[in-house]
């Protein structure tokens, strides 16, 4: 480089980057090899999207049978059309589909509302209290006129909700024993806590349920069965609560030693100590990442598929079997991937919201 | 010195602890009859449990015990690593069942490992489409479960695909069908053995060379640039060889009748689970590698670039070793948690060892002793895995000062 070249360089005023052109060549050609991933990438796309809109869209049927699909030859929407109420409801009696909507929405609100932290309290007791106990109401039935409806009609989105949602919540104080526990300065508590969590963790939980659901009948008494969703339900909570208590035990361990001297000092005894001085705190570091647990067991309450339970994933597998509509895997999967999306998503959102907000007054 | 630290002890002991006091105020006290009565407590319910156990087996008539082992399987196993067949033993199938969750882990992790690293980088690359591309990869991925990736996967490798005659072949002798992936194979020819055995020893040579190299630097200050040095040894000695001899013998695969014959074959089941496993856990390890990266102050990579090093050397010799602290803990735990996610083989008919399990259980009604059994097998897979990998995180730690 010359120094003529370096006196005209700075001579020049710096222009801010405007314009298309601009941005692409600062973006997107910057250097020779990623103008050539550019390019490459845009083949790939000019040649990929096409394609995809006429299956989804040019080419797809929206109504009509199975045979006129495969004449069309895109994406069969009219199967969606025809089973989209067994796979979110499941084999739901038809004429009571309203319930499990209502209990759907139900949940879902109270989601909305406890993620606000206007409420956060001891409101969220009274609105989970009310919330659950609506969508438990509209989904069992047998009073104020309703029809009783057994577990094992339950299916679909109402009752991947039900087992991710009430897994965490049932989970939660087991896991909070085991994190104290697994922090605590007696042996034996500690030692049982250890073993505990690791050898859950150590194990997959298509396991935890094959056990819940094939050992569980042999541990209790003869005569004494337990329906299938709560076994699933068991199963689920055995399983997340070694998970809830590693994310409390970071959240206890980052409580300075100071605050237990000093809650010490004022005379507290354990129990009290850990209620009104150590949890508060460390519960609160930990709201992010006990969202990012709540995210992982919405997802892993499709693996209850393996012990024959019905949930969102396993409804739109049995939609495909039936013998008229074969074939239209693609729709079925990405609709349900749809939903699943939306709700991981969101939650994701709400998380990485929740970590920046909270960490407002801890951020130097 | 020992006499010391006793009067130290004793000076600092308070007066009333000196006197030991039985009574249910003391702490020391306390703490003993708590855990004595949690341990009663467990012990108490795991009796209850194993008594009702019992007496549900003996009701049912099952007898308990790991004697079902050395019965005869009577199932046949679609893909094995060892032979097997329906005349051999239980405990046969579990070591199949065994073998095929490793092979499909260590694929697995070799892959995902790959990949995630690229996505990681890809992440935070300056290019805007190859970043966006990234992100959109890792969001949509890491929220969909993985049991409905493996459904997609194995369904577009089973029904989305023709049948053997129509079969797609994207280059000669690659076959692509419902049937499986059909790939050319090493024939049985004893050249490829000396391929092999010349790779391994230019994989040492290569290594020594390296170690040499950095003594050298080290005293010296002189370096050789080490990839001709390490391709050539690595790559080029067997492929030498290979092409001196005049090739060796190929077994491609022939499409005969209704299938092929001939080659080597990716089943759908195993193709959809390796698929669905990379994919899902490359999105979780590309997102630990970019925050890897990024946890690499700035000023590490200026300084290393005002001492001269060419940009590989900064990645190299500066940030990776730095990053990899962050990485590798995280990364364990996608490890694991690949292979646990491995025994979904069971939901798309990949014999695994849960999924051999499960048939056993379903034969012999030996439900108890089934699930022990993998709730073992996965935990000795976790913890070996885990030791290995704090083996070489302990490793990397002590680079650090």
């Amino acid at each position: 480089m010359s120094v003529t070249e370096t006196t005209h360089d700075r001579a020049a005023p710096i222009r801010p980057n405007q314009g298309p052109v601009a941005w692409a060549r600062a973006n997107l050609f910057s250097t020779w090899y990623n103008a050539l991933l550019t390019l490459l990438i845009g083949w790939l796309l000019v040649r990929a999207i096409p394609g995809i809109i006429d299956w989804a869209l040019i080419k797809a049927s929206w109504t009509g049978d199975a045979a006129a699909c495969r004449e069309a030859g895109g994406a069969c929407w009219a199967f969606l059309a025809e089973k989209w109420r067994f796979i979110l409801f499941g084999t739901f009696p038809d004429d009571q589909h309203w319930r499990p909507t209502l209990a759907i929405l139900s949940m879902i609100g109270t989601l909305i509302i406890s993620a606000d932290r206007r409420f956060w309290g001891r409101a969220l007791i009274y609105i989970w209290t009310v919330g659950i106990g609506f969508s438990a109401l509209m989904m069992f039935g047998g009073v104020l006129g309703l029809d009783y409806v057994p577990t094992d009609l339950w299916g679909g989105l109402p009752l991947t909700l039900a087992l991710s949602i009430v897994g965490l919540v049932a989970s939660f104080p087991l896991g909070v024993l085991l994190a104290l526990g697994r922090t605590s300065d007696l042996p034996v508590m500690r030692g049982l806590s250890v073993v505990y969590i690791e050898l859950v963790r150590g194990v997959p939980l298509i396991s935890i349920l094959f056990m819940a659901s094939v050992m569980l009948p042999l541990f209790l008494p003869a005569g004494v069965s337990i329906d299938k969703v709560l076994r699933a339900l068991i199963g689920i909570c055995l399983f997340s609560a070694a998970y809830v208590a590693e994310v409390v035990r970071a959240g206890l361990q980052a409580i300075p030693k100071g605050q237990v001297e000093a809650a010490k000092a004022l005379g507290l005894g354990y129990w009290q100590r850990q209620r009104l001085i150590i949890l508060p705190q460390a519960l609160s570091l930990v709201i992010p990442p006990l969202v990012n647990s709540f995210i992982a067991s919405f997802k892993d309450t499709s693996l209850v598929i393996v012990i024959g339970l019905l949930d969102l994933l396993s409804t739109a597998k049995a939609a495909l079997t039936d013998p008229a509509w074969r074939g239209f895997y693609k729709e079925a999967y990405l609709f349900v991937g749809v939903i699943y999306v939306l709700f991981c998503y969101a939650l994701s959102r709400y998380s990485r919201y929740l970590e920046s907000v909270l960490g407002q007054g801890r951020r130097r | 010195m020992s006499d010391s630290n006793v009067t130290v002890t004793k000076a600092a002991a308070p007066p009333g602890q000196a006197a030991f006091h039985l009574s249910i105020n003391n702490p020391v006290v306390r703490a003993i009859l708590a855990q004595l009565g949690v341990a009663l407590a467990v012990a108490l319910v795991a009796w209850y449990l194993v008594g009702n156990t019992m007496d549900n087996l003996a009701r049912l008539s099952i007898a308990s015990g790991f004697g079902f082992l050395d019965r005869e399987a009577g199932f046949q196993i679609g893909e094995t690593l060892i032979e097997f067949g329906p005349q051999d033993h239980y405990s046969t199938a579990f070591l199949v069942g065994i073998l095929n969750t490793l092979k499909v882990s260590g694929i697995g992790i070799l892959l995902a490992t790959l990949l995630g690293v690229v996505l990681g980088i890809a992440r935070l690359s300056s290019n805007w489409l190859v970043a966006r591309i990234a992100a959109f990869y890792v969001e949509t991925v890491r929220n969909v479960p993985l049991l409905l990736q493996l459904f997609l996967w194995y369904g577009l490798l089973t029904e989305g695909l023709p049948g053997p005659r129509q079969a797609l072949s994207p280059l000669p002798g690659i076959f692509l069908s419902n049937r499986g992936l059909k790939l050319p194979a090493p024939a049985d020819d004893p050249i490829w053995a000396w391929v092999a055995a010349l790779f391994g020893l230019g994989v040492i040579l290569t290594l020594v060379i390296t170690a040499w190299n950095a003594k050298r630097q080290a005293a010296t200050g002189k370096r050789l640039s080490m990839l001709p040095i390490g391709l050539g040894l690595i790559l080029g000695l067997p492929l030498s060889v290979l092409l001196a001899s005049g090739g060796g013998a190929i077994d491609m695969p022939v499409l005969q009748g209704f299938n092929f014959r001939g080659g080597m074959t990716l089943s759908p089941e195993f193709a959809a689970l390796l698929f669905g496993l990379v994919i899902y856990t490359a999105a979780f390890i590309g997102e630990i590698v970019r925050s890897g990266i990024l946890a690499v102050p700035k000023g590490q990579t200026e300084a290393a670039t005002a001492l001269g090093l060419t940009r590989g050397q900064v990645l190299r010799l500066v940030v990776l070793p730095q990053a990899l602290r962050v990485i590798i803990p995280p990364t364990t735990s996608q490890f694991l948690n690949l292979t646990k996610n491995s025994s979904l083989a069971v939901a798309i008919g990949y014999p695994d060892f849960v999924s051999i399990a499960n048939t056993t259980i379903n034969q012999t009604g030996q439900a108890v002793e089934g699930v022990l059994a993998i709730m073992a097998a996965y935990l000795v897979i976790s913890l070996s895995l885990s030791f290995l990998m704090n083996w070489y995180n302990s490793r990397v730690a002590l680079v650090e000062r």
